[in-house]
């Protein structure tokens, strides 16, 4: 079994509505100092197999065909 | 002409998108639901509104990965009209039929009013039962129309006239780029629009601003 976390978030210059209404809602905390704030998103996959290669390239494609909208979303896997 | 309703669950506009198309075209059109493999043989495809899958991961994207869509993809490619509305604009953006991206509305709020459309293109089969230039009245329901692509993406939509209805008169409901409303594919069959049309076709619905959408895509109105 192999465990992987998959993180994908918004790209550069694509606005994040979300993620400036939290940044608000900080500064409403009396949280200083907080710069800027970008909303993602992290899926937990377990994976049956050992190879961590395959298991790799699997994942890639999943976020290629589903978990990312590579129109405005980039995409980071990051096996256990 | 035939039309055909493709159903998902958590669509909530099918009814009213069903209703538009027999009052309009004299016949019931088909219906085909999200498994199916096969769109029988229509000249006009319709994805209708709502929430498929709850929007889940994202609007429309787990509609996109299902068997119809890909029945859809085939149909558009041999050049039947496609048309999705709201939801079935996000579902059609998610499945790659047409570019850019539907995001969160800039205000975070859902949106449900009537804004005003003007109509960027009306040399296209969907619209050629309008004036050019002519603004229409049009009902939005959405809380993701924020409609976005890359510069190069928006260059060429603008450039080939891919920008079929532009939000007018500062009615902008969503924070879409460019005040895009609804755009077409390459090609000019696949048609893609968060306005909902099909609710303003008759005097009961207080105009019928939408129906020229219907009877253009429909061929009942002369090129």
């Amino acid at each position: 079994m192999i465990k992987a976390r998959v993180t994908v978030t918004l790209k550069n210059g694509v606005l994040d509505p979300q993620g400036k209404a939290i940044e608000g809602a900080l500064a409403a905390l009396d949280f200083g100092g907080v710069g800027s704030v970008r909303q993602g998103k992290v899926f937990d996959i377990e994976l049956q197999g050992s190879d961590p290669a395959k298991a790799e390239a699997d994942l890639k494609a999943m976020c290629d065909k589903l978990l990312a909208n590579t129109v405005i979303e980039n995409y980071a896997v990051e096996l256990a | 002409m035939k039309s055909a309703v493709v159903l998902l669950p958590g669509l909530n506009r099918d009814r009213d998108m069903i209703a538009a198309l027999t009052k309009i075209s004299g016949q019931a059109p088909a219906t085909v639901w999200q498994t199916d493999t096969e769109i029988p043989d229509v000249d006009l495809i319709v994805i209708p509104g709502g929430f498929s899958y709850g929007d889940y991961l994202r609007c429309g994207a787990i509609a996109a990965r299902m068997p119809v869509m890909r029945a859809v993809a085939e149909k558009a490619k041999a050049g039947t009209l496609v048309i999705g509305v709201c939801n079935g604009f996000q579902i059609l953006v998610e499945a790659g039929l047409l570019p850019g991206a539907l995001m969160r509305n800039t205000s975070l709020k859902f949106v449900c009013r009537e804004v005003k459309m003007q109509v960027a293109n009306a040399n296209t089969a969907f619209t050629r039962g309008y004036a050019p230039g002519q603004i229409i009245r049009s009902p939005v329901a959405h809380h993701d129309g924020n409609y976005f692509a890359d510069a190069e993406t928006l260059a060429r939509l603008e450039g080939e006239g891919q920008v079929v209805f532009r939000y007018a008169e500062n009615t902008n409901p969503n924070g879409s780029i460019n005040d895009i409303a609804g755009i077409v594919n390459d090609k000019g069959n696949v048609l893609g629009l968060m306005p909902h049309p099909e609710n303003l076709i008759e005097a009961a619905h207080g105009g019928n601003d939408g129906r020229a959408l219907f009877e253009s895509a429909l061929g009942l109105k002369a090129a």
